[in-house]
């Protein structure tokens, strides 16, 4: 613990000397980058996520990244970092560091809706244990994020609270169901997110906004405290702006939770060493024939394959492989995932938390609950609650949901097939750079479409990677390449990804988002979603 | 087979405990013919011979150790709900009419 009479000794927020950076410069730093100089003791933690809470008010209103910004608590933290570290405390190199948390993940005293209406003003009990572990390394939390409502969506777009717009273009989607996080770190509000990946909600967000995300090995990540979508399929995992800080990340949230029965015991190597040692000569690298196809976007493959080509040249050898059940995976996954969901909402039963809509005259507990229900969910939750308990009904469980979960054996068939002639398979991340705001609301199927790359990692539980390949030729928006490693080979695609990003950066001459556009100079928009 | 009817999708929300309108009811029922059709894909190749993978990393009998840890105190539990009295969580009459 820190010694109070510590903090009047020393150099306060405002006072830390010439090799204080500006605000604007201190949001362009990476975590990696900001950890050293906290630790160097050349800024505060308050002057950071002060930086970062001006760079939320200037461009959140046109963004909105956030859900709820915890701007006193994130300054109260900061000051009591700053406190410790000049105390002598020894603390964990990411104290001090501002962290964004999708909502998905409940945070103790701050408000949590998982996107939904039915949750609206629910502040948490306890914390979701990635949260508390970074909590527990001094992060500082600057808010909540945005997202579709409890995760389902492509796009954000069905959040209650209204869309998050791409940092890249104001008029496209983030991404979805994680637009909040992605959109968050693109536009410099914070350097690091929290995510959860069912289907891609990790992965697409970061392919469409020129970030970076991981869903790691299913387990590897606590889930306790993950407001469930689809138990079988959910994974948590870091958003962020590098390779390196996603693995500064994922090294705090990882490891065994005896909270979540499904997390796994294993003892984890450090993603940041596998960063380090970051090399691809030698490495297998398999290209999915049958997500190498023509309804790839042209920018989007013409990207892939000159990444590839890099990767060729730094020493990888590339090989293509055959994974035939890839293409049955949306069908599998559109039965599993209602099918969880559906179970999982139940305990939305205006009992417990949040709303309760009573009709017109009072009514049963049932009817309350009906009432509610339909009132604090949106469309695309009441489609698949619909659609899971459908799948799951007496007369047609064999037929979908039972012939789903033979699919996910299949699909797992493949990966371990394409896993014995190579080491990670390779795929753009998502068909299409980020479709416009609006485009795919009215049609169910083609969004779901959207995720055919990402679904099938999900079903196996493998971890996938997703990290800025460039910018397509035709309309200028980010590009992501997707890596997929075999299950508990997460630090497999932190090498394969920080070699691609380190050629990339030299071809670049930096990273790719010192190409998006400066966000101060756009003009607000209409109808802001606040 | 996935000739869904108006009267199936308000069985199901029904089941579901959500009290969709006539109108929510009508357009649901046309995305979900149009889903669960893209959907049935599946049959294609889950044959009897494949087995079903219900989790993705299975784990056998996990259980924590059988002691007294910390949990929510009753008032924070409590906290969230839309109506308590104190120490329970208070809702409107279980039994309907026709009990």
């Amino acid at each position: 613990m820190s010694c109070p009479e510590a903090s009047g000794t020393l150099a306060g927020s405002g006072d830390s000397g010439s090799g204080n950076p500006a605000a604007s410069e201190l949001i362009r730093l990476t975590a990696a980058e900001l950890s050293a100089q906290l630790v160097a003791g050349e800024v505060s933690a308050v002057d950071v996520t002060q930086a970062h809470l001006d760079r939320i008010n200037t461009v959140d209103g046109t963004v909105h990244a956030f859900l709820h910004i915890a701007h006193e608590r994130a300054l109260t933290a900061a000051a009591d970092i700053d406190r410790r570290r000049a105390a002598g405390e020894k603390l964990h190199p990411l104290a001090g560091v501002p962290l964004a948390i999708k909502d998905v993940l409940t945070t103790r005293g701050m408000p949590t809706t998982a996107g939904s209406r039915i949750l609206e003003g629910w502040i948490p009990p306890y914390d979701a244990t990635s949260v508390r572990r970074t909590l527990d390394a001094g992060m500082i939390p600057l808010g909540k994020t945005n997202m579709d409502e409890f995760a389902m969506g492509s796009s954000t777009e069905h959040s209650a609270y209204g869309p998050t717009r791409n940092p890249w273009d104001l008029d496209r989607i983030p991404g979805g169901s994680g637009g909040g996080s992605a959109a968050a770190v693109a536009a410099f509000e914070v350097p690091l997110a929290l995510g959860s990946d069912t289907g891609g909600s990790i992965r697409q967000p970061a392919h469409v906004t020129g970030t970076v995300g991981i869903k790691p090995t299913y387990g590897a990540v606590s889930r306790y405290g993950a407001i469930a979508l689809a138990s079988s399929l959910d994974q948590i995992g870091p958003v962020s702006r590098t390779v390196l800080d996603a693995a500064l990340l994922h090294d705090v949230i990882a490891g065994h939770d005896p909270h979540d029965s499904t997390s796994l015991p294993d003892a984890w190597p450090s993603m940041v060493e596998a960063v380090r040692r970051a090399d691809v000569a030698g490495l297998r690298i398999g290209i999915v024939r049958q997500l190498d196809s023509s309804s790839v976007q042209s920018g989007v493959s013409t990207r892939f394959h000159e990444a590839l080509v890099l990767l060729e040249k730094n020493g990888a050898q590339i090989v293509e492989v055959d994974a035939p059940h890839f293409e049955h995976a949306i069908a599998a996954y559109y039965l599993i995932l209602p099918a969880e969901a559906s179970s999982n909402l139940a305990k939305f039963d205006s009992v417990r938390f949040g709303l309760r809509v009573t009709p017109p005259g009072g009514g049963t507990v049932e009817q309350v609950m009906a009432a509610t229900r339909e009132a604090g969910f949106g469309s695309e939750v009441k489609r698949r609650i619909i659609l899971g308990t459908y799948a799951l009904s007496s007369g047609y469980y064999d037929a979908y949901y039972g012939s789903a979960q033979k699919v996910r054996t299949l699909v797992q068939r493949d990966f371990t097939a394409a896993f014995e002639k190579v080491d990670v398979l390779a795929t753009p991340t998502a068909p299409t750079t980020a479709f416009k705001l609006g485009e795919k609301l009215d049609d169910p199927m083609s969004m779901y479409l959207n995720d055919v790359a990402t679904i099938p990692a999900n079903l196996a539980g493998v971890p996938g990677i997703s990290v800025p390949a460039g910018l397509a030729p035709e309309d200028g928006l980010p590009v992501g390449i997707q890596f997929l490693a075999p299950a508990r080979e997460d630090a497999r695609l932190y090498g394969v990804g920080a070699a691609l990003e380190r050629a990339l950066h030299a071809q670049w001459g930096g990273p790719l988002l010192a190409q998006a556009p400066d966000l101060t100079r756009m003009i607000p928009l209409e109808g802001g979603h606040r | 087979m996935s000739d869904i009817t108006a009267e199936q999708v308000a069985h199901l929300a029904h089941l579901a405990r959500i009290a969709l309108t006539p109108h929510e009811i009508e357009h649901m029922t046309r995305e979900l013919g149009q889903i669960m059709s893209a959907v049935e894909r599946v049959n294609e190749v889950a044959t009897p011979d494949v087995p079903p993978t219900s989790h993705p990393i299975a784990l056998h009998n996990v259980f924590r150790a059988d002691v007294v840890g910390n949990t929510l105190t009753t008032a924070e539990a409590l906290a969230g709900a839309p109506e308590a009295d104190g120490t329970r969580f208070v809702v409107s009459a279980i039994l309907g009419e026709e009990q």
